[in-house]
């Protein structure tokens, strides 16, 4: 069995469990959370995996869509879908402004415009009167999906959700392995000779800058659909950050790896305070206790723990393990 | 719109203290980033940890500011060795964008530590007896804190100015910049000399830190809004040039004080508009080369 096989059956069961999931206890709201982050590492490894330009502003396009859906939704009434549009529109336009501005730099500078244009984003969310600055975007309603369908409930929410996810990752599959996504990984492998052999490697990174974009936005608006609200924590560079955790510990340019490694950062991140109690049980230390208000330290010690022995991320380790055993 | 010329340059000053920052964290910036290629994001939270000892040791110790002044940068000097030994000293062969996160790694490690101990409030610290006061120069009242800040800092800034451009030691810091495989074939100690450098700028960060104690709240937070404007100051000037960096950080603090008068709701966005503006118009940045 080759591994595009294997892959294949992992997805489609993956797929099976996500269908199945509310009918065994799983929480739909907390899945569908999970899933919005989901895309957003996916969209942003399309980025930095595939195309080797590291963005640490990706927190605006989620932030930002997430108000702009949101005040689409709840001010403009206008019905979900087009909200998740709009979101989509506006993560896109707003990846364009980011990308022409900080194409024009390479390197380590790409990532420092690009951090400092999304701190700019945030210091505006915080002062504008639309995004509701400290309190955030709140009780922005699910409506009705073409007006006909009732998102309301959280099961319906649910399976609309997984499609629109689905799909999006399905997009990204898409273009990684279009002719446009070889030429992106060329650039990521060797810049001067993409551009010897004559691509416009400004304007590839720019559109793959603003694919990007608009798909961090329609994750960011469908979580404002699904929890109702958007916040200022979304747009703080610390989500940047945290997108960024969430693709090297899955595994910098796999397809599987933003998934995984989403699951496993969302996971921590609420479940911390429960495992620093166990510790605290078995290892009588009561500071374990207080883990649950350290998610920042313990995310800074995965952080360097990553770059320094594990840069291949778990799905990169597997990937790598498995051509390691095929090759004997 | 009137504004009375003593507001005017009661901001200009505050302007200048923060420009003080500005210019003493993105030139410790440039520097390390000069040699060791790695742009260093713990940069703030060693500006943190500098303010967060100085008050540490008044807190517990009862050792005050004109010691820590000395003793902290001295402290994180040490911590800047370990980190690059243990550390940075593996990820050298790597893209520079592992040398970011590991340092964003750290940042989030150490902000984390003080903030499980010492929660995100602003922690109360009174400047020296000695500068506590004013001076009424007629036109304005000066407080000679921020007085002593401004100069204190440009002090520093121009001895590193001196020393890298200027001394045979700093010679060897920009041929190191240059070539260091050359410099190295010359017979110095390339490795000690990172080490050294980290060292150096991490000092530098700290001794911001002891300056801002007393005109900024100490908190574990108060390194990381600063450290993304410093970098915005970093990509306007360059980081090619030493004293682009020193005149770049003093001169966005004035702009940023002044926008504090005539419009304040610009006054925490208008460097990154500056950084905008200064791409488009010159995407190298005001002191740098186009490589």
């Amino acid at each position: 069995m080759n591994t595009k096989k294997i892959s294949l059956i992992v997805y489609a069961l993956l797929l099976v469990a996500l269908v199945a999931a509310p009918f065994f206890g799983a929480y739909p709201v907390f899945v569908m959370k999970l899933m919005c982050f989901a895309l957003f590492a996916a969209a942003f490894n399309l980025l930095l995996g595939f195309t080797g330009l590291l963005s640490f502003g990706h927190a605006a396009f989620l932030g930002g869509s997430a108000y702009v859906a949101g005040h689409a939704i709840k001010v403009w009434g206008l019905t979900p879908e087009l909200g998740l549009i709009a979101g989509t529109l506006s993560g896109a336009f707003l990846g364009w402004i980011f990308g022409v501005l900080a194409i024009r730099r390479q390197g380590i500078y790409f990532a420092m415009i690009t951090l400092a244009l999304a701190q700019m984003m945030f210091f505006v969310a915080l002062q504008a009167k639309f995004t509701g600055g400290e309190d955030g975007l709140q009780g922005v309603p699910r409506g009705k999906l073409f007006g006909l369908v009732d998102l309301s409930n959280d099961l319906t929410m649910y399976y609309v959700a997984l499609v629109i996810v689905v799909a999006a990752f399905l997009l990204i599959v898409r273009t990684i392995h279009s002719p446009f996504g070889q030429v992106l990984k060329g650039i990521k492998e060797n810049e001067p000779r993409a551009l010897s052999l004559g691509y416009d490697v400004s304007r590839f990174k720019l559109l793959a800058f603003v694919i990007s974009a608009a798909l961090s936005g329609l994750a960011g608006s469908l979580k404002t659909l699904v929890l109702g609200f958007a916040t200022l924590s979304d747009v703080h560079w610390t989500a940047s950050g945290q997108v960024i955790l969430m693709t090297l510990v899955g595994g910098l340019g796999t397809l599987s790896g933003p998934l995984v490694g989403s699951a496993v950062v969302v996971l921590l991140e609420n479940k911390i305070g429960e495992l620093g109690n166990l510790l605290a049980r078995i290892t009588t230390v009561d500071w374990f206790n207080t883990l649950g208000e350290s998610v920042t330290m313990v995310t800074g010690l995965i952080f360097v723990i990553c770059v320094l022995a594990f840069r291949k991320g778990i799905m990169g380790e597997i990937i790598a393990f498995i051509d390691r055993r095929r090759a004997k | 719109m009137t504004i009375s010329l003593p507001a005017l340059l009661s901001q200009l000053l505050l302007g200048l203290v923060n420009g003080s920052f500005y210019a003493i964290l993105s030139l410790g910036l440039a520097v390390i980033f000069g040699l060791l290629n790695v742009i260093n994001f713990a940069h703030g939270a060693l500006f943190m940890l500098g303010a967060v000892l100085t008050w540490m040791a008044m807190e517990y110790l009862g050792v005050n500011y004109w010691v820590m002044l000395i003793a902290a940068p001295i402290v994180i000097g040490i911590f800047g060795v370990l980190i690059e030994r243990l550390l940075l000293r593996w990820i050298y062969k790597l893209d520079h964008l592992y040398g970011l996160l590991l340092t964003l790694g750290l940042t989030l490690l150490i902000e984390g530590v003080f903030r499980s101990v010492y929660g995100v409030s602003g922690l109360p610290y009174d400047a020296p007896d000695a500068l506590s006061s004013s001076t009424d120069l007629g036109f304005m009242v000066l407080p000679n804190y921020r007085a002593w800040v401004v100069v204190a800092s440009l002090v520093i800034c121009f001895a590193t100015w001196f020393v890298i451009e200027k001394t045979r030691l700093g010679a060897y810091l920009r041929a190191g910049t240059e070539n260091p495989r050359l410099v190295e074939a010359f017979g110095v100690n390339v490795p000690l000399m990172i080490t050294l450098t980290y060292a150096f700028g991490c000092a530098l960060a700290a001794f911001a830190g002891v300056l801002a104690a007393p005109v900024m709240q100490v908190s574990p937070l108060m390194g990381q809004n600063l450290i993304i404007v410093v970098f915005a100051v970093v990509v306007i000037g360059g980081m090619g040039s030493i004293m682009g960096a020193i005149l770049t950080g003093l001169g966005l603090g004035v702009i940023e004080g002044f926008t504090k008068v005539f419009y304040p709701e610009a006054s925490s966005t208008v460097v990154f508009v500056i950084m905008v503006i200064v791409l488009l118009i010159r995407p190298a940045g005001l002191f740098g080369k186009e490589k």
